[in-house]
């Protein structure tokens, strides 16, 4: 059974525990997290987390109103892919000895990403992008020999100038 | 023994010791003042009107109890195990509407509070638990007593906190109990370090609360309202299917304008007895698995669900999927999660059932003034035939056995509707809600959610004490009163006389019955030894408690004996009666299957051959 894929923003007090809570309740409630990423906002007292989840309509609404019990839990929005931006970072360390090397630069320069590091046998890669972005990169990379890879969650952030967390931090 | 002269052991013949707290004083306020945590706390328990405390000391709290010692307003009881604390927070709360308070040391002191928050959580019940916790410097170090305990209960409570900073103990506690008594009131647990109990701080109140994420929804939107309304005056078999959240928000008066109004049948969970008065007309009794068969046939039949401060719980839906099938739902909750969670609501309406109930009546009144309200007298007629042809009833054991059907329905008729009754877990439990009958709200206390055996007598000595002018019964079985009974020292020595009927049947009955009817009589561990060995002699056991313990094996005796306790009001009582081990509990729908599989006793499953 296939399931879509949701994306939440959820704004949470900035307190100890918080992040278990979370985690917890997707966990025993049977809700299977994707992703998350977690920091800080503009507001000092809040912070952001972006959570993936593969859940159907009617469970995403289940498991949105058990998140908004948490008395943490401030605000809860869906970010829908078509109006906001979607990012993850990507860390990928790819065998290239000077034979390959050219050819790995060429791919990287075709993502727009970035080499952070080299040495005479690997070259380590940074990319941002959307998930399939990156694993269109990886596709690409892979052939020369992945040694290591390190990849964050997603974040996501609406488009145009309206804020969520304008109005959550009163 | 510590501090008053009201907690000493009672004295045959003399003057009761009265159980509940002295006049409240006046709340501080104003300037802070410098005081230690622990008087902080109980400073904050003072203001925020809590009047009795459950709870047992040990190391890390035992500054909070140094504190205790010097306060005239809360009374302290010093219970025999943390459970029994937890149970008797939570039937202090069920008795009285108020946030009931629980007390223990870190560690083991607060893992075994564990159940009863558990309970509290799933029965949705304000309770405030206070924990010590290792002092700060050692958290997270597995020192002595230690132990995660928001971790641990993070599941189980509907909020918790470690108080880290003992400024932050005015602010702990009145947040606790607004979150605890508020919205869906259920535990909240507040874990303070022993060092933070210690430090000198400045006490000052009211704290303000600082919940950006908490704002439970109390008034119902009045598009919602309406259309609830408009399916009700058009509805031709509605149901009102009422829980426990019609208690819990005191609208039991508003429920009957209603269904008065209406004239639409009843129905009452397991966790509502009481709500609406057993001897109405329109009421059908209980629904689920051990409910009434008009209750049940009624809800499978309807054309229109009214559920109010109910949650679709599986146990009075059976399988959900066969469950009211031609039923259209209007779900009244202040728990939107549980609003389409098991069954989708086609009207869902968030908010206090209190007022929902007040905005209800009027919108119904105001449909029906431009549209023609349905005619429910064929209805009505056939709900009423349904309770009149399968009425609630039980045999007689072949054996010559004492009924415990008739032991409970006796206790009923004798200690009436003004009584509290609270039960464990089990077939007595079941009987206690069929048998007796409930004619108004907080009068039935028992562990709906969780099922949690050894709940009736420490939920009892806390109903008690928040009702000390009531008679307050637990009906309790062989196996539930082994596992709490101990509380029964805490009520003899502090004063709570309740009356403790056990209906022995010498077996987990519940249990036995689910061999008897699905592991083909294969009886694994169900028989406690106590018809066959006698052990324990519950009315030595009793007596060795400090109570009264009575004995009743015959029918003759049942009203005497029953008598015989009521009249005894200066210790707990406890009656063993020898019951029979065959009795089970009917009509019954089997687990796993669906609600018009109902069986009004074994092998009788008529109701809906007739249509067929």
């Amino acid at each position: 059974m296939s399931m879509s894929k949701h994306t939440l923003s959820v704004l949470v007090e900035n307190k100890p525990g918080v992040l278990a809570r979370v985690a917890g309740l997707f966990s025993r409630r049977g809700f299977n997290i994707e992703s998350l990423a977690v920091g800080p906002t503009e507001h000092p007292d809040i912070s952001r987390m972006t959570i993936v989840v593969g859940v159907d309509e009617l469970p995403l609404e289940q498991v949105t109103k058990q998140l908004n019990k948490l008395i943490n839990v401030i605000k809860i929005v869906e970010l829908e892919p078509t109006t906001a931006v979607q990012r993850e970072l990507l860390l990928v360390k790819v065998r290239a000895d000077a034979t390959v090397r050219s050819q790995v630069l060429e791919t990287v320069q075709l993502f727009r990403a970035k080499v952070v590091d080299v040495s005479p046998e690997a070259l380590t890669i940074e990319a941002t992008g959307t998930g399939d972005k990156l694993d269109a990169l990886l596709r690409m990379l892979e052939p020369y020999g992945l040694r290591e890879m390190v990849q964050s969650g997603m974040v996501a952030i609406g488009r145009g100038a309206r804020s969520i967390t304008a109005t959550a931090a009163r | 023994m510590t501090s008053a002269p009201s907690r000493q052991a009672p004295v045959p013949g003399a003057t009761p010791p009265r159980p509940g707290p002295p006049p409240k004083p006046a709340p501080p306020g104003g300037a802070p003042v410098r005081v230690t945590g622990s008087a902080s706390l109980v400073r904050s328990l003072e203001a925020v009107g809590c009047e009795v405390v459950f709870g047992i000391p040990g190391g890390t709290i035992m500054p909070a109890y140094d504190a205790l010692l010097d306060s005239t307003s809360l009374r302290h009881v010093l219970v025999r195990h943390e459970q029994g604390a937890g149970h008797a927070a939570t039937g202090y709360a069920q008795a009285t509407g108020k946030v009931g308070v629980c007390m223990a040391t870190s560690g083991p002191g607060a893992t075994n509070l564990v159940t009863p928050l558990a309970d509290a959580y799933m029965d949705s019940v304000p309770v405030v638990a206070i924990t010590g916790q290792q002092s700060r410097a050692l958290i997270g170090t597995d020192a002595f007593q230690e132990a995660d305990i928001c971790g641990i209960t993070m599941p189980i409570t509907k909020h918790n906190v470690l108080v880290t900073d003992p400024a932050e103990i005015p602010r702990a506690i009145a947040e606790a109990f607004h979150i605890a008594s508020t919205g869906r009131p259920g535990p909240v647990l507040v874990d303070i370090p022993k060092d933070v109990l210690q430090e000198t701080t400045s006490f000052s109140w009211p704290p303000e609360l600082r919940l950006p994420g908490y704002r439970p929804t109390t008034r119902p939107h009045g598009k919602q309202v309406r259309e609830a309304a408009k399916l009700i005056t058009a509805a031709h078999r509605p149901v009102l299917y009422v829980g426990g959240g019609i208690i819990k928000s005191g609208a039991t008066a508003e429920l009957r304008e209603l269904a008065e109004l209406t004239g639409i049948p009843v129905v009452t969970t397991l966790m509502a007895r009481g709500a609406f008065p057993d001897s109405h007309p329109q009421h059908l009794g209980m629904p689920g698995m051990h409910g009434t068969v008009a209750a049940v046939a009624a809800m499978q039949k309807a054309d229109l669900l009214i559920a109010l401060g109910t949650r679709f719980d599986d146990r009075v839906t059976g399988k959900l999927d066969s469950f009211a099938p031609d039923a259209q739902i209007v779900h009244a909750d202040i728990d939107p999660a549980e609003i389409s969670k098991n069954r989708r609501a086609d009207v869902p309406i968030v908010g206090d059932c209190k007022e929902i109930l007040g905005d209800l009546i009027a919108a119904v009144q105001a449909e029906r003034e431009h549209t023609a309200t349905a005619d429910l007298e064929p209805w009505v007629t056939e709900t009423s035939s349904w309770r009149e042809t399968y009425p609630l009833g039980y045999d007689w054991p072949s054996d010559g056995a004492l009924s415990p059907q008739f032991v409970i329905e006796r206790i009923g008729q004798i200690a009436g509707p003004d009584a509290i009754y609270t039960a464990g877990v089990g077939q007595h439990q079941m009987w206690a809600a069929q048998f007796i009958r409930y004619e108004k709200p907080s009068t039935w206390i028992n562990s709906g959610g969780l099922g949690t055996m050894g709940f009736a007598v420490p939920a009892a000595m806390g109903a008690k004490f928040g009702a000390p002018d009531k008679v307050v019964w637990a009906i309790d079985g062989d196996g539930c009163f082994q596992m709490t009974n101990q509380e029964l020292a805490t009520c003899a020595i502090e004063g709570a006389p309740i009356k403790v009927a056990v209906i022995n049947n010498g077996n987990l009955g519940m249990v036995r019955q689910w061999q008897n009817l699905f592991y083909a009589e294969r009886y694994s561990h169900t028989d406690l030894g106590t018809h066959k060995h006698r052990i324990p002699d519950f009315k030595l056991l009793a007596e060795a408690l400090g109570c009264v313990g009575l004995r009743c094996e015959s029918k003759e005796d049942v009203d005497k004996v029953i008598e015989q306790a009521m009249e005894i009001n200066d210790r707990p009582v406890v009656i063993d009666f020898v019951v029979g081990k065959d009795a089970q509990v009917w009509p019954m729908v089997a687990a796993g299957t669906g609600n018009d599989q109902i069986m009004a006793a074994r092998g009788i499953r008529p109701l809906f051959d007739e249509d067929e």
